[in-house]
């Protein structure tokens, strides 16, 4: 790059050459146009994407008599909380939310946890027993939930796990295992050998390279899982209506259900408010694990 | 709807794995104190609904100790899934709130208690025999039914005045044509003021309203030949009602188009800004409009305009009303049935028919002086009420397939005026026949 950079720097090139050449202040001022129109580009994206969350919060805010109108605002007329009051009173949120977070957070945990060690084997040893591995957690993820519902729902009977939040995070777990394995395989090739190796020389064993050196470089892998994991879980709703049966034990997704009627017909506000609520665990989860992905990503970076 | 049939495969498949040991003896759990407790899947949604039902489960379980309640809620959205699946692994709730159509491939499943022995006298003596057909098929009654929704008209007041419309009466509803006639007179297109249409046909679900609307008009669309196997038929008076929806939304241009894709809430908006005068809907659906309206906005119940030349002279709509029904796997059938009588008894229907926004089947509770009154119009439903019958589709084993695959896509072709009548007919007879036949034994 500085090679390149070098000629542009030359101060005894020949005058009509530079006189070509556009000067600072146009410089400037088309490099800020082109900033301002990154960053516009960028500001529609986050809106196309935020749209919906937006939306769900508006209406969370809205009257009845302002969610009954043909003319819909973007905001509220006249916000109001009642919606919120409405759809606490009315359903056990709290609870519920509690019994998603647990779920979610031991289903994440767990099939991270599993899936680390799964994944360095199936790309570090290869045989014929790894690829057949590979396959089969590819087939495994053909099969529509529909197909597997009854005859898992016998299976977890026979155990005595229906309606169990332990029955239901080992059927996340198993639900999630084969994707969080088919990330994580990705980031464990981009370590290179070449580490491992040194780590080797310099007396390391396999358990200990895989925690010294490996799992440091995981890190953008392991969050990225995690959150798949969590919100897979956290957002599930078909296993968690069939295998719960106690109102105690309800998830969050299926409370928000309890706001629907027949044809179609539906408690718009509480179930925006409801829905709003059951928003926020996600996004703090993000929010705390962002900064991980990011430093993570950093400590990634090897020198070739 | 496709899960719906994905989930039936992979219940006949699992059915056949599943050992007898697994859908015996399950439905029920104690709590370690020896008294028996009993599940209850309630669908009750809307708040006065689920309060009401609340209220009633406690009061039930203060006065019975001998039989513990639980209160569980459902879903409308997913209940047919989450009972198939239920059923076939043995863990079904014991007392099940759902609608007479969502019986019969339960009730022929095998997986609901008959009834027939097991309800008490005074509960049979409550509910009329019309009401007590929409649950009985192949042999057994497998539902109690205890609230209902008949079709009414919601109209704006203010524009029907403004236009000098007489509102009709129960005792003098209008006609189908004098319906058209004052849809023609409401409705204004072109320059000078706002676009407004006569009325707007929530069509988005239409099979089931077409069904049960056509009996107003002396048709049926889907009968039963002797045998008692069903068969669809499309004769001049079964295609009387669709001819007339489809009139009035492409040849007089006096309903909605936009509206045939919409469900009946979301036409509510476009009644409240004055684009549609008149809105043909379940009874229910007062309680949106009477949460959502505006301040001033001037609605009044209309009872459903009536056929001419037709039974019951034309008052008569098919309906599948809401039931309650016993899990064949439950351990307690008489004390679920005992709680069922006590649901049902007509102080309680009432309570819970208020609190749904419909009317109740029993025939004490449809006198009830609080049903009686004209405010929010709840005389007109009561009135409606008296014409109600089994509507078609009950008890007609592969009617949610015909429903599905055939009569949803060619009705809505043929109300957007994508195919002719006999094009409809070739489609809804022809291949849902075919359907209808598979389902034979």
């Amino acid at each position: 790059m500085s090679s390149t950079a070098t000629p542009a720097r030359d101060t005894s090139a020949a005058p009509h050459a530079r006189a070509g050449r556009r000067p600072p202040r146009r410089r400037t001022a088309g490099r800020l146009a082109g900033r301002t129109g990154q960053y516009l580009a960028l500001l529609c994206y986050v809106v196309f994407l935020a749209f919906p969350l937006l939306w769900l919060v508006s209406t969370a805010f809205k009257s009845p008599q302002e969610l009954g109108s043909v003319d819909p605002t973007w905001l509220p007329r006249h916000p109001t909380l009642a919606n919120f009051r409405t759809a606490i009173d009315e359903q056990p949120l709290l609870r519920s939310a509690l019994n998603s977070l647990l779920v979610s957070v031991v289903t994440a945990v767990v099939s991270v946890t599993i899936a680390v060690p799964a994944a360095y084997v199936m790309v570090r040893f290869r045989s014929v027993v790894s690829r057949l591995g590979t396959g089969w957690v590819l087939v495994s993820q053909m099969f529509p939930f529909v197909l597997v519902i009854i005859p898992l729902f016998l299976v977890l009977k026979n155990l005595h796990l229906v309606d169990s939040l332990p029955g239901l995070i080992i059927v996340y777990v198993v639900w999630n295992l084969p994707f969080a394995l088919w990330m994580l395989q990705g980031y464990v090739k981009a370590v290179p050998m070449s580490l491992e190796e040194a780590a080797s020389i310099d007396g390391c064993g396999r358990l200990r390279t895989l925690h010294s050196v490996v799992l440091p470089l995981l890190v953008p892998g392991l969050v990225a899982t995690l959150m798949f994991s969590f919100v897979t879980a956290w957002n599930e709703f078909f296993f968690a209506l069939v295998l719960l049966k106690s109102p105690e034990k309800q998830t969050m997704s299926v409370i928000l259900t309890h706001f629907l009627g027949a044809e179609g017909a539906a408690d718009l506000g509480p179930l925006a408010a409801a829905s709003v609520l059951a928003t926020l665990p996600s996004l703090l989860f993000f929010a705390f694990l962002q900064k991980r992905l990011v430093s993570g990503a950093m400590t990634g970076a090897v020198k070739g | 709807m496709r899960r719906r049939t994905l989930l039936g495969g992979a219940a006949a498949t699992a059915a056949a794995a599943a050992s007898s040991s697994l859908l015996t003896g399950c439905g029920a759990s104690g709590d370690g104190s020896g008294v028996p407790t009993l599940d209850f899947l309630s669908l009750a949604w809307q708040k006065e609904s689920m309060a009401a039902n609340k209220a009633l489960v406690a009061q039930w379980n203060k006065n019975h100790p001998e039989v513990h309640v639980r209160y569980v809620q459902g879903s409308w959205d997913n209940v047919h899934d989450q009972l198939l699946t239920s059923f076939e692994g043995g863990a079904a709730p014991d007392i099940i709130h759902d609608e007479a159509i969502d019986l019969t491939d339960f009730g022929y499943g095998g997986y609901l208690a008959d009834l027939t022995d097991l309800i008490p006298a005074d509960l049979r003596r409550r509910i009329p025999d019309s009401a007590w057909a929409t649950s009985r098929f192949g042999g057994g009654l497998y539902g109690v039914p205890f609230l209902q929704e008949p079709w009414v008209l919601i109209a704006n007041r203010t524009l029907l005045d403004r236009a000098g419309i007489a509102l009709p009466t129960e005792e003098r509803p209008w006609s189908w044509a004098e319906f058209e006639d004052v849809a023609k007179e409401l409705t204004h297109h072109g320059s000078g003021g706002a676009e407004r249409f006569g009325t707007a046909w929530a069509m988005k679900s239409p099979v089931n309203a077409t069904v049960n609307l056509s009996m107003s008009m002396g048709g049926r669309i889907l009968y039963r030949r002797k045998d008692g196997t069903p068969e669809v038929r499309l004769g001049a008076a079964d295609s009387a009602f669709p001819e007339l929806i489809r009139r009035q939304v492409r040849t007089d241009r006096t309903a909605s188009p936009s509206a045939l894709g919409m469900g009946g809430g979301d036409t509510l908006p476009g009644f409240f800004a004055g684009r549609y005068a008149m809105l043909p809907l379940g009874f229910s659906y007062r309680q949106q409009v009477q949460q959502q309206a505006p301040d001033h906005f001037d609605w009044v119940t209309l009872p459903l305009p009536v056929g001419t030349r037709a039974p019951d002279g034309g008052r008569a709509q098919g309906v599948s009303p809401q039931t309650l029904s016993v899990a064949k796997s439950c351990p307690h059938p008489k004390e679920a049935a005992a709680f069922i009588a006590f649901m049902t008894q007509t102080a309680h229907l009432v309570q819970l028919a208020r609190g749904d926004w419909l009317v109740p089947t029993g025939d004490a509770a449809l006198h009830d002086p609080s049903l009686n009154t004209a405010k929010d119009g709840w005389s007109t439903g009561v009135a409606v009420a008296q014409h109600l019958t089994a509507s078609p589709v009950l008890g007609m084993r592969g009617y949610p397939e015909w429903k599905d695959k055939i009569a949803t896509p060619a009705l809505q072709r043929y109300y957007s005026g994508g195919t002719d009548l006999d094009g409809l007919r070739g489609q809804l007879v022809r291949d849902g026949n075919r359907i209808f036949e598979r389902y034979r034994n």
